[in-house]
């Protein structure tokens, strides 16, 4: 009997290689991808199981952590002023994830990121608890404060930037939602995730709508048409004459001709009377004489088109290949060409920094928990969407507009404004509140030290406030004036 | 090592060494390692020595003394390693269910669904004692395993008595294993393994002429009369009926593979082989179509990630397969980890999840080692016994115990579908423990009549006078 016994000890042997070679597979082969896939809790309880690093803004903390009593996460994130810098922070929830900066550098907040690999290892061997870095903000709190405050009840969003730098000043997006109350896993938090959910809550509250809403830039998209007319020759002084009639039929079609904002002196009007009193007739026929092709080189060396990693990723503000009409339309920001916030604080940075356009950013360094600098984010120019001429005649042209036009309430005494109004309007035939639009810049002694887009997407104001200059440029106003404040 | 190979395949009248001093040095280590790992567990949790050590280790080093005395008294011959073996894996298995008991997340977890949570480590320790006490009773009354061939029969309806009990009974966690009575529960199927070798090893013993010989070859295989397919159709049939009505894979499969192997084993004949291989294809396919408890056991296996997306049946084996990723090749160390997310059963079917993921890979590969190295003790203790009934014993057991040992580590894996059973020594539960002593104890016992010095053969005058005449 002994020949199948061998066998049978063979047998076994198989047996036993079979769970050798498996558990290789599972430990050494696909650990990796176990331990990090999404369904591990140990990457959540790892990650809450110390003090998380903070995310700073002007010195001071704006996130934190709090000591819990639950099972599995030691540690809660909380925020400061969490409705105010959500659209900065992001959130970090031990149940439904991390957004934004939190998620983004989460490797520097948990103490994970390799960059830190020489910490961790000292800290282990000094038998010190592991510590997570800060991320370090270019984000100015009395700016931000000013563009919350501002924006109150209303919904709508904020950019500023420092137009010398590309530094993000001020982000606000409002309705917005506190990241404290979703931060934990308690029944409480569960219910205000789903009260916050986009299924739940048409009014979006975890959108952040100045870096990913787009939305019709209105008249402000008429710098953006005047610095294409310039730069392509069309026009080359902003005094002389345009070659503009009265009234005017967009290309192509028969009916009524495209009207302008009451009766304003648009015949012919040079190209800095048609933006102070905002002719639509003129930047309509512009756009159009240009063309398509123009026109999208234009916005395009101005950012549109494609994201920009802040690093928060934006969404891409669009200016599409489109017919003769609907080109012309969208050189008066009413067409199928869309803008973010963002992208408007950035058209009027590029303006401002006479011509040179340098890439946002909000993440000025990563510290390590032993405050040695990890990164350190260095201005960068992104292109060059004009030349410091043309820079100079719009800022001209923008500065005249807060002077004697529509700007008018962006004045702040003893500072160069340059400003435009935009209302976007919406719905058929206009039928829905427009979209209030602000795009400013201040001027300091070096340079400009802030750009600032202010959009107001609906308001409990009647509809006959609702104009750029009215409810858009105060709270524009406030920012740059918050911003000057801190300068000094 | 060579020496003891050498001394047991031959009959020699030197004596061959008996190894005692060697089982214990080796009995030594096993108590010892559990040890530090108890310390390793509390410093780990707490920052400070268990306040239980002294007497936890006191506890395993006297259980596993008192075995040694026994085994050098009753079976002086026996396998050395066999008792280190099952000494360490059962005091591993104690460190790891205190370790799981001290889980406040299971504890919350018990008492959101209304349980009382209770230690299970003392309970262990219990029926470890009791297992000792089995080990020990099995060594002083079973004075020769040739005995038990007489109970041959008696064997077989015991085992029919054990496994169709749990019929009777209420299904506990979706399984019909259990027999419960009162606050106590047994898990019959454990014992029935050992009861049921009993049976198949006297059964093929008799029969296995007739089984090897009378047969027809066909196509370069030996096939069986009709008549004697019999037991065979016989053993297969009850396999199905434990699957079909208490939904139990596991025992299921461990008795058709026994039988499978002793049959084979026994007569010699390869085509058992395919026999056994082809009906438990056909049974399992079988069974599979129409059994929803069996179907589900399959899906969990194909795609043990599924149950997030559908929300349905358990993320027992995807919390496992994390466990052991997350360990990776050091793991965490003992206490360190959070093999307690498996939740339900974290102790005893899936206890080799926390090994995988405090011991890491390596811990794991030892473990199963030193299951491998007892299947293989056993398989050489049937290679030197010296009757065919011991033989058949020996492998049927040791074959049992390694095929369990597969099902469940490779079920936890996700290597195989999960079957519900738990791991020899390691796991928790009473029946498990007391069972696997006793067959332990079996196969001591055959070692030790295999090993033994055969009587001195009676002098003969004119032995150096014999003349071998080759043709």
């Amino acid at each position: 009997m002994n020949k199948p016994l061998r066998r049978i000890a063979i047998f076994c042997g198989l047996l036993v290689l079979a769970l050798l070679v498996r558990d290789n597979w599972i430990q050494f082969v696909q650990a990796d991808e176990l331990a990090d896939h999404k369904h591990n809790r140990r990457v959540e309880i790892a990650r809450y199981s110390q003090p998380r690093g903070n995310i700073i803004v002007d010195g001071k903390a704006i996130t934190g952590s709090k000591e819990t009593n639950g099972t599995d996460f030691k540690y809660k994130r909380t925020y400061t002023d969490g409705e105010m810098w959500a659209p900065v922070t992001g959130y970090a929830s031990q149940v439904y994830g991390a957004t934004q900066l939190e998620n983004l550098h989460d490797g520097i907040l948990t103490g994970d990121d390799d960059r830190l690999f020489f910490n961790r290892t000292l800290d282990m061997i000094t038998g010190k608890s592991k510590k997570g870095g800060d991320v370090i903000t270019t984000l100015n709190a009395k700016a931000q404060k000013a563009a919350f405050q501002g924006l109150g009840s209303k919904k709508g969003a904020v950019a500023a930037l420092d137009p010398r730098t590309g530094k993000i000043l001020a982000l606000a997006s409002t309705p917005s939602y506190d990241p404290s109350t979703i931060a934990g896993g308690s029944k409480k938090d569960e219910e205000e995730w789903k009260r916050l959910d986009e299924k739940n809550n048409k009014d979006v509250p975890m959108l952040n709508r100045a870096l990913r809403q787009t939305y019709p830039p209105g008249s402000t998209f008429k710098v953006v048409t005047a610095a294409a007319a310039l730069e392509n020759g069309l026009y080359d002084s902003i005094d002389e004459k345009t070659n503009s009639p009265l009234p005017w039929k967009l290309p192509l079609t028969t009916g009524q001709p495209l009207p302008n904002e009451g009766n304003i002196p648009c015949k012919d009007a040079s190209l800095k009377l048609a933006l102070q009193v905002s002719c639509n007739t003129v930047f309509g026929k512009i756009s159009d004489d240009l063309g398509n092709e123009k026109m999208i080189e234009q916005a395009e060396k101005f950012g549109f088109n494609e994201t920009v990693d802040t690093p928060v990723r934006t969404a891409a503000s669009v200016y599409p290949e489109d017919n003769r009409p609907q080109n012309a339309m969208a050189g008066i920001g009413q067409a199928s060409n869309r803008a973010t916030p963002l992208q408007m604080a950035m058209v009027t940075a590029a303006i401002a920094n006479d011509g040179k356009m340098m890439k946002p950013y909000m993440v000025d360094k990563l510290r390590a928990p032993n405050l040695n600098v990890v990164e350190q984010t260095e201005p960068d120019e992104m292109s060059r969407p004009m030349s410091s001429e043309t820079a100079h005649k719009l800022q001209d042209m923008m500065e005249n507009v807060v002077e004697k036009g529509t700007g008018t309430s962006a004045r702040i005494s003893g500072v160069t404004v340059g400003g435009k109004t935009g209302t976007a309007q919406r719905g058929v035939a206009n039928s829905e509140k427009p979209y209030a639009w602000f795009i400013s810049y201040a001027k300091g002694e070096d340079g400009s030290p802030v750009a600032v887009a202010v959009v107001v997407e609906d308001s409990q104001a009647s509809r006959g406030d609702i104009s750029g200059g009215g409810l858009a440029a105060p709270i524009a106003k406030s920012v740059m004036k918050a911003v000057l404040d801190s300068e000094k | 090592m060579s020496s003891s190979t050498t001394s047991t395949t031959t009959i020699s009248t030197a004596g061959p060494p008996s190894r005692r001093n060697t089982e214990l040095a080796m009995l030594a280590f096993a108590v010892i390692i559990p040890v530090f790992a108890y310390a390793n567990v509390g410093l780990a949790l707490s920052d400070e020595m268990p306040s239980g050590m002294l007497s936890y280790g006191l506890g395993l080093g006297l259980l596993a003394g008192i075995g040694h005395i026994v085994v050098r008294k009753f079976a002086p011959y026996a396998d050395p390693l066999l008792l280190p073996l099952a000494t360490l894996l059962n005091g591993l298995g104690l460190v790891l269910i205190w370790r799981l008991d001290q889980s406040e997340r299971l504890a919350r977890a018990a008492a959101s669904q209304g349980f009382a949570y209770q230690a299970s480590a003392p309970n262990q320790l219990m029926y470890s004692a009791m297992g000792v006490a089995f080990f020990i009773g099995v060594l002083m009354l079973l004075k020769d395993h040739r005995i038990l061939q007489r109970y041959t029969y008696i064997s077989m309806a015991g085992a029919l008595v054990l496994l169709v009990m749990p019929v009777f009974f209420p299904a506990k966690f979706g399984a019909r294993i259990w027999v419960t009575v009162g606050s106590f529960s047994i898990q019959p199927a454990e014992f029935a393994k050992i009861v049921i070798a009993v049976f198949f090893a006297g059964y093929l013993m008799v029969k296995r002429d007739a089984l090897a010989l009378a047969s027809r070859r066909f196509m370069g295989l030996y096939l069986p009369r009709g008549r004697d397919l019999g037991p065979i159709l016989v053993v297969w049939a009850m396999s199905i009926l434990i699957l079909v009505f208490e939904t139990d894979l596991g025992t299921s499969l461990l008795f058709f593979g026994m039988f499978v192997v002793m049959l084979y084993v026994a007569t010699e004949r390869t085509s058992w082989i395919v026999f056994g291989l082809l009906m438990s294809a056909v049974g399992a396919v079988g069974v599979a179509t129409f059994e929803p408890h069996v179907q589900q056991r399959v899906d969990a296996w194909l795609d043990p990630f599924a149950v997030y997306e559908t929300g349905q049946g358990t993320e027992q084996i995807a919390q496992a397969l994390m466990a052991f990723g997350s360990g990776g090749v050091m793991g965490t160390g003992l206490g360190q980890g959070n093999s307690d997310l498996i939740g339900f059963a974290a102790n005893s079917d899936f206890i080799l999840a926390t090994v995988g993921e405090e011991l890491g890979l390596a811990g794991t590969m030892a473990i199963l080692l030193l299951y491998g190295l007892i299947v293989e003790r056993g398989v050489r203790t049937a290679l030197a016994a010296r009757d065919p009934f011991g033989k058949l014993l020996a492998i049927g057991l040791s074959a049992a115990f390694g095929i369990q040992v597969f099902v469940v580590a490779g079920g936890v894996m996700g290597l195989i579908p999960l079957t519900g059973m738990t791991m020899p020594f390691l796991a928790y539960g009473g029946s498990s423990v007391l069972a696997n002593w006793a067959l332990i104890a079996i196969l001591i016992k055959i070692s030790d009549t295999a090993r033994r010095p055969a009587p001195a053969p009676a002098p003969s005058p004119d032995a150096e006078m014999t003349q071998v005449v080759r043709p």
